[in-house]
């Protein structure tokens, strides 16, 4: 989840007073937002991907104040109307096709205010924007620019200019290549002929999105007047995220001007209404709130109310039902302010038959003294396939970070076998079993996986043969009362002649036998060791029948 | 206990000890006078220390003993002593000499040497050669052995405490190639205490019960016997019980929990297609979460199939403009392939989700949990693993509330031993009220962050219910309550199965 820094002298100074510190955490948390670092100066707050209004410290600082009543009324930005145009270029269509523009003027960008600006835009990038696949946001010192502006596609060698921060005068293809900006999200055109470009009247580049704005529009700290473009592949997105930042400058202290940008007027920072029914509120909450109750909470939220609807500012992307109003009203009202109530319903408890079964198995288990074992469900091919010299089809993942664990065990004995083998150095015997999940391709389920559950038992002792595991299968399929038959196996894990499959109606239920030497080599065991795997949902089947 | 107990409580192993203790105080004598074997006197010997009859000390000597030359010579005798045994009875050259006695020409050369150094023989030219015949000092050697044949003979001897004569002995005998070697040996020697030799005068062989065996009940003989009485105190050997997994068993204590108040357990796959695991939560397809570096995705097969059509074109609406939901959607174009593609699930949620789908009016209202593993794509370390479990809970009831979901939650961690819980706001995609909860670590004193919960969007409910009902939910995470009980101060040991830790770890008591 993002996190922004936020420096606690500017946030007194944007909130207009000193909050103690414990007040301060304290409504941190439960407005929604979370503590996560705090130095002597310095706040770093996480916050929840839904309110990206709030990645900005002046944002943060907003809904802060309303929350803690400091500010009685939600903020209204008004526009101005510029003049200025943005003419769009149908060759963008096909590379990066939105954009929207705004005027910020008066913006006073001293101290902490460029740090704040630059800081929002970034995280804007990394998460709204989708590291700025989505979303990429250029700011441009203004006086340098000449209007109208032009938004088009052209290709990669036809143009050149100095990248923000660089000396060098590079065609676009190089910036890709040689700038860091340009090696960072290159990626992002990767299958694109021709690149986006923002260029003004006299063909100066101001910006080639989403990688790097031109030099000759940078921004400092004495910038007054800032002109704001966004681009991108969805246009919702485009919009709420010019909205994020001129809300941002306008706390600095700036004046929004529209844009005709293609033939919208940009930014549009109409609050939207959403209908808020107070028994839908109250009846989700348990509490009985009257409208005046509703509109001194909402305004906490930095949210109008008219009586009937919720007035939402254009910067609160997050609302897109009466639920999330709802919340606001939740949270205005103090999660901590919720007595816990039990329902009187009544309902009857009841346990999955099938976890009430493996459960009496596992106690069978434990009172012929094995110990339950507990495994990961992915497992390394050298274990369920090398190791133990058998063949047998697998389900992979694709993108596991770990090279080893990369498919999903498709039987269970390797992993107890695992177990035998690092814990040689513990008092024998070993006696051991788990029940659990295996995973088997199959093209009738709708997964195409078929998931069992498998019960695999092991002992590893000097004295450890055939007999003593088969005295195991016995009393189980006795205690369960479940008939079975066995029949000679060529199992390759096991020694030839000591393997057999167990039946159940006649179907293949599982196997058993005495490892191998072989195999015992492989994973470097010195015991013996006699053991089994067996379906227990096939098991089950009998046993439950039975009742 | 008084000297009578003590004599009654004496095994026959102590009893012969404690014989063989008044002659002599040498662990190796008592082992051959008292005829049992060096474990079973090693036993008495530790028994009689618990119960302050003996003290035992041990040292480290360095002892001077036969090489591997020297116990060869031991048995076939030291070479110039058959090398004078040879020329006995006349006087022989070194061929003939050497046929007689099989003696290498080094042992040959060194044999010539000692024996002209002691004047024991007499080396005289001739035609075939030298030849040498033994004189009187050789006949006496014969008679009545050379030193370093006593020598050899007397070992071991304690390399610091030989006289002058052994001395020069092992020094001639170092000389020569791997006779003798020096060794440092722990040697014990048993002492009697004062009690213990008050009980070693007392007549120990009167024969004692060991063993009640089934002929002695049955003849009665034990009528006319004393049973030896043990120490009842005495440590004995370790032994293990057949056990559930600890984990298990703390999965076992939550259900009952839940069942207790009248839930019903759900179960499902732990491999989804991203439509129940993402998109029928309303998680957007291009959130954060469904990258790669976050979900494990199936590769062998890839796709799932989606059977119900109606529900996925419900679900494909909701997410592109809310459908009838009353919410404005996610405003993008919806693709089914993305919902097809397999993921290990992230959550417990989809169980949830397939459930509430499968729920009819009348079933209504109506509780269910589920505890089960999740998955996640990360490198493990103490801190993270890539299996988790999760506890996971709905409550589906048109009447339910914020305030309802707040007691469960609290009356559950009360259970689970945390009287202190905090609710506060928190996001998920597929929630509205969203709640984070932290509880109260007494031990550590300190938060600790254990889980998600709220009440399920009407973008989630409707789509799979057919109407937008409270349906309060929650999914909790359970490894750290768990490594907490247990004292694990790395998460890796929930499935390390190191067995002394499975066998030795505290049992689950709530």
């Amino acid at each position: 989840m993002p996190t922004i820094n936020i420096k606690k002298k500017y946030l007194f100074k944007l909130l207009g007073k000193k909050i103690p510190e414990s007040v301060l955490l304290d409504r941190i948390s439960m407005m929604g937002t979370a503590l996560e670092g705090e130095t002597k100066d310095e706040l770093v707050i996480e916050l929840f991907p839904n309110r990206p209004d709030m990645l900005s410290v002046e944002g943060f600082a907003r809904g802060l104040s309303c929350f803690m009543g400091i500010r009685r009324n939600p903020p209204s930005y008004s526009i101005k109307k510029s003049g200025l145009k943005v003419k769009i270029d149908p060759s963008v269509k096909k590379v990066r096709p939105f954009i929207k523009c705004g005027l910020v003027k008066n913006v006073n960008l001293k101290d902490e205010a460029i740090k704040s600006l630059m800081q929002v835009q970034e995280k804007l990038h990394q998460t709204h924007g989708r590291k700025r696949k989505r979303v990429a946001i250029g700011v441009h010192d203004f006086d340098k620019m000449k209007f109208p502006l032009l938004y088009k596609a052209v290709p990669p060698d036809s143009c050149s200019f100095v990248p923000l921060g660089d000396r060098r005068r590079l065609t676009l293809e190089q910036i890709l290549k040689k700038s860091q900006k340009g090696q960072q999200y290159a990626w992002i055109l990767e299958e694109a002929k021709n690149y986006p470009l923002l260029v003004d009247a006299d063909e100066n580049v101001m910006s080639f999105p989403p990688v790097i704005n031109g030099e000759l529009t940078a921004v400092t700290e004495k910038t007054r007047n800032i002109f704001v473009d966004v681009t991108g592949t969805d246009e919702l997105a485009v919009g709420q995220a010019l909205t994020i930042i001129v809300t941002t400058l306008a706390d600095m202290g700036g004046k929004i001007y529209s844009v005709r940008t293609g033939n919208q007027l940009t930014p549009n920072l109409a609050p939207s209404k959403i209908p808020v029914k107070l028994n839908y509120v109250n009846s989700l909450l348990g509490l009985s709130l009257k409208k005046s109750a509703l509109k001194r909470l909402l305004a906490k939220m930095g949210l109008g109310y008219n009586g009937k609807n919720a007035i939402i500012p254009a910067y609160r992307v997050d609302m897109i039902h009466p639920i999330d109003v709802v919340e606001d009203i939740a949270i205005a009202y103090g999660y901590e302010n919720f007595e816990p109530v039990l329902p009187t319903i009544s309902t009857i408890g009841e346990e999955s038959k099938s976890e009430v079964f493996y459960r009496h198995v596992s106690e069978i288990m434990a009172g012929l003294g094995f110990l339950e074992t507990s495994t990961f469900h992915l497992a390394s091919y050298s274990d369920i396939k090398t190791k133990m010299n058998h063949k047998i089809s697998y389900v992979e993942i694709a993108n596991s970070v770990s090279s080893e664990y990369y498919i999903l065990r498709p039987w269970l004995l390797p992993l107890q076998i695992k177990i035998l083998a690092e814990n040689k150095t513990r008092e024998f015997p070993h006696r051991i079993f788990e029940i659990g999940t295996i995973f088997l391709p199959d093209a009738g389920e709708e997964t195409k996986i078929l998931e069992r559950k498998s019960i695999a038992v092991a002992i590893a002792d000097k004295a450890s043969d055939f007999t003593k595991i088969k005295q195991v299968l016995d009393v189980i399929m006795s205690a369960l009362r479940v008939k079975y038959s066995m029949a000679e196996s060529d199992h390759p894990s096991f020694i030839p002649g000591r393997a057999a499959s167990v039946l159940i109606n006649g179907k293949k239920a599982g196997y058993i036998g005495e490892l191998s030497p072989a195999v015992l080599s492989n994973w470097q065991l010195e015991t013996p060791v006699c053991c089994m795997e067996l379906d227990i949902d096939a098991i089950r089947a009998i046993a439950q029948k039975q009742g | 206990m008084n000297t009578a107990e003590i004599i009654d409580g004496l095994h026959a192993y102590e009893r012969k000890t404690l014989s063989a203790l008044k002659d002599t105080s040498n662990f190796d004598e008592i082992v051959s006078k008292t005829g049992l074997k060096e474990v079973q006197v090693m036993r008495a010997v530790q028994w009689l220390q618990n119960k302050g009859l003996v003290t035992i000390k041990e040292e480290l000597k360095e002892l001077v003993i036969p090489d591997s030359n020297g116990k060869l010579y031991l048995r076939q005798r030291l070479p110039e002593r058959r090398f004078l045994e040879a020329i006995k009875e006349g006087p022989l050259t070194v061929s003939a000499l050497k046929s007689k006695i099989k003696l290498s020409d080094q042992e040959v050369e060194v044999c010539i040497g000692i024996l002209r150094k002691k004047l024991a023989i007499e080396i005289s030219k001739k035609p075939k050669g030298l030849e040498f015949s033994i004189t009187g000092n050789g006949k006496e050697i014969l008679e009545s052995g050379s030193l370093e044949e006593q020598f050899l003979n007397r070992l071991p001897l304690e390399f610091l405490s030989m006289g002058r004569e052994d001395r020069f002995c092992y020094d001639e005998m170092k000389k020569r190639s791997r006779i003798v070697k020096n060794e440092m040996v722990k040697t014990r020697t048993v002492l009697l205490t004062e009690l213990g030799s008050e009980i070693a005068g007392y007549d120990l062989t009167k024969d004692n019960l060991e063993t009640l065996t089934p002929e002695i009940i049955k003849s009665g003989s034990w009528q006319f016997k004393k049973f030896r009485r043990y120490d009842v105190k005495a440590p004995v050997p370790k032994i293990y019980y057949g056990r559930r997994h600890f984990v298990n068993e703390t999965i076992d204590y939550i259900k009952r929990i839940w069942l207790d108040l009248g839930f019903k357990e759900m179960e499902g796959n732990l491999i989804q297609s991203s439509f129940w695991n993402f998109d029928a939560l309303f998680t957007p397809q291009d959130h954060p979460a469904r990258e790669l570096q976050d979900t494990f995705f199936i590769s062998n097969p890839d796709k799932a199939k989606l059977s119900d059509e109606n529900l996925v074109k419900r679900v494909a609406k909701t997410h592109e403009n809310g459908w009838t939901t009353g919410s404005k959607g996610w405003r993008y174009h919806w693709d089914p392939e993305e919902a097809r593609k397999l993921v290990l699930r992230t959550h417990t949620t989809p169980l949830s989700a397939k459930t509430i789908a499968s729920l009819k009016q009348e079933d209504l209202p109506a509780k269910f949990f589920a505890v089960g593993r999740c998955f996640r794509n990360e490198t493990q370390d103490w801190s993270h693993l890539f299996e988790f479990y999760q506890v996971e809970g709905i409550i589906v009831d048109p009447n339910a509330n914020f305030k309802n979901l707040i007691g469960y939650l609290k009356l559950f961690y009360r259970k689970m031993g945390y009287d202190k819980v905090k609710i506060r706001p928190g996001y998920f995609p597929y929630t509205e009220m969203s709640a984070e909860i932290d509880v109260y670590d007494k031990e550590h004193g300190k938060w600790m962050e254990l889980g998600g919960a709220g009440i399920f969007r009407p973008e989630v409910v409707k789509p799979l219910l057919g109407r937008d009902i409270p349906v309060l939910a929650w999914g909790l995470g359970l490894s750290r309550i768990i490594s907490q009980y247990y004292g694990l101060n790395d998460l890796r040991k929930l499935h390390s199965n190191d067995l002394k830790e499975l066998r030795e770890v505290r049992a689950w008591l709530k």
